[in-house]
């Protein structure tokens, strides 16, 4: 046996920068997304403009932010299913709370994150203490908000939307925040694409250089391995959770800010293209493995794809079967990267 | 060595002088209820020295370690620590004493790196306020630099711990104890999922651990693994100690046959060689081994 360790090993010096690059969980969906823009740039006109590119960018962007917070949480091991009906419900909260009772908006805005980050706990709270399966304690949840959203709107506005958003006092100021467009050059890019990369950036630091990051890929991992070395499983678990509550209420303001409404079955649905997006993105169903890139990236996918095929001229409803191909392609791809990863070399 | 010279800058406890009693237990048991799990057991686990625990399932090793870990209580008897009688209410509690425990599942996460797994809750971090991040390089030299003072040269420790045998990984859980302050480090079966190679790698490590000037107590169910490491050996059946003797005072036969017990094993060796024939491979090793006690 060696016992001098030198600086660098001479048997990993062999090892090129692509290797390394290939054994990222990304990296499937960075192939795929650079396929995909190259085919609808050659195939259509309206593609790789920029009123295109804005119009597909924008689309990505707030599910790109609700699939990098679901992947922390696939990472982590759970899943959230009431992720998309709070992206309405935030939404709903701060419209109702302006439109019919008058509430300054950005006191609106606080109450309503004040109640995401409520259910995100109760979520977290209630997967960990009963010990079900976070598909069935959250699908319960996104009934529930989804019930809310539906029938509490109409019940105290009468309406299945809010209007008149956009004359409330302070409106301007926090459509600054989220609703805004930036013009560069001829990209008239929204205001949500730099929130999206804002979340991407957050939550990549998080995953690879703090102590949280490696509690999240532990508790996905094998929680109990976790819990015997001292990582506080409970609070790392209901922080995921809260963490994608904090991610629907952004995504909600931001689509209020940016179209002055919303519905009030905004966001159901969704839920499943974030799981899409983070599983194209290289997170393990089984969790402990992925990357909030790689998610960031599911969601650039499925933003060109939706936007491609408009602009190809195709019916839009083969997004659907897109979007479910790529996923089977995705979670084969990731089974053979994790055998790869876990066997003996 | 080069690297021992950062290891025990690094390690947080000095062991204690070799030789020097860390852990006794005198008559030490244990009762749920009306049931007597463990009852009069004596031994000591001196720094620098390896305690072998033997005997069958249902010996009672599993609850002597558990009172040694923390996870149980003792309810007869004295457990002593520096020469002080304590009683561990926690796993926590047995840990900041230096009483680390290696448990059959190692607690690693099999797709996390060597070097994230090796700090697995007790992260070393740089930086101030919301900026505080992981201080990767540091991290990834001390794993490299503990595993190599363990004897373990690991190509790159950025692979995930799944890649690495039961053996090196069983090592790494070792190496981690040690670093994290360990004075007696507490090994529950660690080659009995093993093959004879791996298992040899661990008795390796186990005696490198010793050399380190740790106290080891080694459970196992195998005289053959017990012996050429263990300094002193403590036999358990049916929850009863059944002796507790220094290596001079035995040998690897006498360790067979108490494990076994000499008249049962004789028995079973001789219905096994009626079951399967005379001429049966494994019937015959165990007359000889019966015979030769």
């Amino acid at each position: 046996m060696a016992t001098a360790t030198p600086a660098v090993d001479e048997r990993i010096a062999q090892t090129s920068t692509l290797t390394r690059l290939l054994k990222r969980p990304e990296i499937g969906a960075l192939v795929a997304a650079i396929v995909l823009f190259a085919f609808f740039a050659l195939t259509t006109d309206a593609f790789a403009t920029a009123s295109g590119a804005s119009t597909w960018l924008r689309g990505a962007s707030t599910i790109g932010i609700m699939a990098v917070a679901v992947a922390l949480l696939m990472i982590g091991g759970e899943f959230d299913l009431s992720a998309g009906a709070i992206t309405g419900f935030t939404g709903l909260v701060v419209g109702i709370l302006t439109t019919e009772y008058g509430l300054n908006v950005w006191a609106a805005m606080l109450v309503s994150l004040a109640l995401a980050l409520l259910v995100g706990m109760i979520n977290g709270i209630l997967v960990m203490k009963t010990g079900l399966p976070s598909f069935i304690v959250t699908l319960g949840t996104f009934f529930v908000l989804q019930g809310i959203d539906l029938a509490g709107t109409k019940a105290l506005i009468g309406q299945v939307a809010i209007q008149g958003m956009s004359n409330v006092p302070f409106y301007d100021s926090a459509k600054s925040v989220f609703g805004r467009t930036i013009q560069i050059g001829d990209l008239n890019l929204y205001v949500s694409v730099l929130w999206w990369i804002a979340v991407t950036v957050v939550a990549t630091w998080i995953l690879m250089r703090t102590r949280v990051g490696n509690w999240i890929f532990a508790v996905g991992g094998a929680q109990q391995s976790a819990r015997q070395v001292g990582v506080p499983v409970f609070a790392t678990k209901v922080g995921l959770f809260m963490g994608t509550a904090f991610a629907g209420w952004l995504v909600g303001m931001l689509l209020l800010f940016s179209t002055s409404t919303v519905q009030s079955n905004t966001g159901v649905g969704q839920e499943f293209i974030y799981i899409i997006c983070a599983v194209v993105g290289g997170c393990l169903l089984t969790g402990g493995y992925g990357s909030a890139i790689g998610a960031a990236l599911g969601a650039l996918i499925y933003g060109m794809a939706n936007q491609g095929i408009v602009y190809s001229g195709w019916d839009n409803n083969w997004l659907r079967a897109f979007l479910g191909a790529m996923l089977l392609g995705a979670v084969l791809l990731n089974e053979w990267v994790r055998k790869r990863a876990e066997a003996a070399r | 060595m080069s690297d021992q010279k950062t290891v025990e800058e690094t390690t947080t406890s000095e062991p204690a002088a070799r030789g020097t009693v860390v852990v006794e237990v005198r008559d030490i048991g244990k009762r749920y209820g009306n049931i007597i799990a463990l009852s009069d057991v004596s031994t000591q686990v001196k720094a620098g020295e390896v305690t072998c625990v033997l005997g069958d399932n249902g010996a009672g090793k599993s609850t002597f370690i558990k009172i040694l870990a923390g996870a149980h209580q003792h309810s007869d008897g004295e457990l002593l620590v520096d020469g002080e009688a304590c009683t561990f209410s926690s796993p926590r509690e047995a840990l900041d004493a230096g009483i680390a425990t290696v448990y059959q599942d190692l607690a690693v996460v099999p797709l996390m790196p060597v070097w994230r797994n090796f700090f697995l809750g007790s992260e070393i971090r740089t930086g101030v306020g919301p900026f505080k991040r992981l201080d990767i390089d540091a991290m990834k030299k001390i794993t490299k630099d503990e595993l190599a003072a363990m004897g373990i040269d690991l190509r790159d420790v950025e692979q995930p711990i799944g890649t690495l045998s039961g053996g090196e990984r069983q090592c790494v859980a070792i190496a981690r104890a040690v670093y994290f302050g360990a004075r007696v480090l507490i090994l529950d079966e660690p080659t009995a999922a093993l093959g004879v190679k791996q298992s040899g790698v661990v008795l390796k490590y186990i005696a490198k651990a010793r050399e380190r000037g740790l106290g080891v107590v080694f459970i196992t169910h195998n005289p053959h693994h017990a012996f050429p490491v263990g300094d002193r050996f403590m036999l358990l059946r049916r929850g009863k100690s059944i002796g507790d003797y220094p290596k001079s005072e035995l040998t690897l036969e006498d360790l067979t046959s108490m494990m076994a017990g000499g008249a049962e094993l004789e028995s079973l060796a001789h219905e096994l060689q009626s079951i399967m024939g005379e001429d049966s491979d494994v019937a015959a090793e165990m007359v000889a081994e019966a015979e030769s006690t």
